[in-house]
């Protein structure tokens, strides 16, 4: 019951903090908005006991990455609203059937789940590991699924977040 | 009940008088203390030696006029100076006073990641109250302000990282039974992360001799120049809780915590009549004086000199200080 309280709260706000990032006037208010939306989505994250997600998601989106966005927001000074777009009819089509499709989907993701509802509790959780419920091991057992089974995957990422890093720095740099 | 909601309240409720206190009276250590490596007396007319100042100064605060300049940006400079108090208020609810769950909020899982992920979120309250106040010298310090916060947290973080593959866990109540455990403080196993986080504390919290954002010289003030009266104030507590906080940090993982110093040595045993908490609370206060200490001895470092010293010198450190770090845990 608290649970259930406590998540159609933090949905409403997170909803409509969402709306407020984009029909902020100014940027820098979408960007303070997003900031509290992230915070709101990481206590979102405590009350499904993922406590490392929720940190991590503190850390890197709120605490990392909106920080650059509001460099790059304060230094190029949108201090008025951005000129209107010229062709806003198309772009208003494209995004209403962008968010259609999305709808769709989360809408047969929905549907599908509910219908392999009454199959057996172990079908349905295959591959993650029981112990990863338990709060107080979430972190270790991360680590260890992350370096055992998802090894690969994981370094492929980092190679990534690597070459990402090199490509930044040589279109930085004028001469290396 | 009363398990779950009013004793975590009462503690709370302490916890954050406490902090506010403890931050008007650092802020007369640090007068006192100036003085008297300048061969001064410091403040000395209210009550005995001064000790009054501390209260006089918070209401002279309060009492001030609070100006909004009339191009600043209303809403997000009033935000502003909140943002930067809290998260360095909430970091607090991990700190372990004592092994007991009555001498902290919360024991988590996560707690030093907590501290790191809520600590980078006060980055905002310097960016946008420089920014907000719509003048060019809060802008210029806010910008130094967040540039320097954000490379020294690499290096602090990566650091943090080797104390925790030496203690293998990320509770701070964990990392200071570790300590008991190996029977030696951390800071002796580490030197090297204990120096590491010590300077990058000093420039996370812009401290002399990294305090370019509040060179007054260049920079009329720094990021909170157009602030006056309260909201002033909340920068200035901000400031300084950020200060306790990295001693506390740094107190708990490298200089055992709560524990007494030789924990393992039983003819010290007597020591322990003293509670852990002034213990932890002392060595806090050990911090706070070499920081002042340093804020008296040494000149402030150039822009490109602080720049090179957290990307070139700390991180490689850093690093370096993780790979070994990670190697001996593997051996031995």
């Amino acid at each position: 019951m608290l649970e259930a309280a406590v998540f159609y709260t933090l949905a409403v706000l997170i909803l409509g903090l969402g709306i407020l990032v984009i029909s902020a006037r100014s940027a820098v208010h979408s960007v303070l908005f997003l900031v509290v939306n992230f915070l709101l989505v990481a206590i979102l994250y405590v009350t499904l006991s993922a406590q490392f997600v929720a940190v991590i998601q503190v850390l890197v989106y709120a605490g990392g990455i909106v920080v650059l966005y509001l460099f790059v927001v304060m230094l190029v000074s949108l201090k008025r609203a951005p000129e209107q777009h010229a062709d806003t009819r198309r772009l208003g089509v494209t995004g209403a059937v962008l968010a259609g499709a999305v709808l769709l989907e989360v809408i047969g993701i929905v549907v599908s789940g509910a219908a392999r509802s009454d199959a057996p509790a172990g079908a349905r959780g295959a591959g993650v590991p029981e112990a990863i419920s338990d709060p107080m091991l979430n972190t270790e057992q991360i680590g260890w699924v992350l370096y055992t089974e998802y090894l690969i995957p994981f370094e492929v990422a980092s190679m990534l977040l690597l070459v990402a890093m090199i490509g930044a720095i040589v279109l930085a740099k004028k001469n290396l | 009940m009363l398990e779950t909601f009013i004793i975590p309240l009462l503690q709370i409720a302490v916890l954050l008088n406490a902090v506010l206190v403890a931050v008007t009276f650092m802020v007369l250590m640090e007068r006192k203390v100036m003085a008297w490596a300048q061969a001064r007396l410091g403040p000395m007319r209210v009550g005995p030696h001064g000790i009054l100042q501390a209260i006089v100064d918070p209401i002279k605060l309060i009492l001030k006029e609070d100006i909004t300049p009339v191009a600043a940006d209303k809403w997000v400079f009033t935000v502003a100076p909140i943002m930067s108090l809290v998260p360095a208020l909430v970091v607090f609810s991990v700190v372990p006073f004592g092994p007991d769950p009555l001498y902290y909020v919360a024991d988590i899982n996560v707690g030093l990641l907590f501290i790191v992920a809520v600590t980078s979120i006060g980055v905002y309250g310097i960016i946008l109250g420089g920014w907000s106040s719509n003048s060019k010298y809060p802008l210029l310090a806010s910008l130094r302000a967040s540039a320097q916060l954000i490379s020294y947290e690499i290096a602090v973080t990566m650091t943090l990282v080797s104390v925790i593959l030496t203690s293998g866990t990320l509770s701070l109540v964990g990392i200071v039974e570790a300590q008991r455990e190996a029977g030696v403080w951390f800071g002796f196993i580490q030197p090297v992360a204990f120096v590491l986080v010590f300077i990058g504390g000093l420039a996370e919290t812009n401290r002399v001799p990294f305090d370019l954002p509040e060179a007054e010289t260049e920079l009329t003030g720094g990021f909170h120049t157009e602030y006056s009266g309260m909201r002033f104030a909340l920068f200035f507590l901000a400031e300084y809780a950020n200060i306790i906080v990295i001693s506390a940090i740094v107190a708990i993982m490298f200089l055992g915590g709560w524990m007494r110093p030789f924990p393992n040595v039983e003819a010290l045993a007597f020591l322990d009549l003293i509670p852990p908490w002034i213990w932890l609370i002392g060595k806090i206060f050990l911090f706070l004086y070499v920081f002042i200490w340093i804020r008296a001895t040494l000149p402030r470092y150039r822009y490109d000199q602080l720049m090179r010293l957290g990307w070139k010198v700390l991180i490689p450190i850093a690093i370096g200080n993780l790979v070994i770090t990670g190697i001996v845990k593997v051996l031995v």
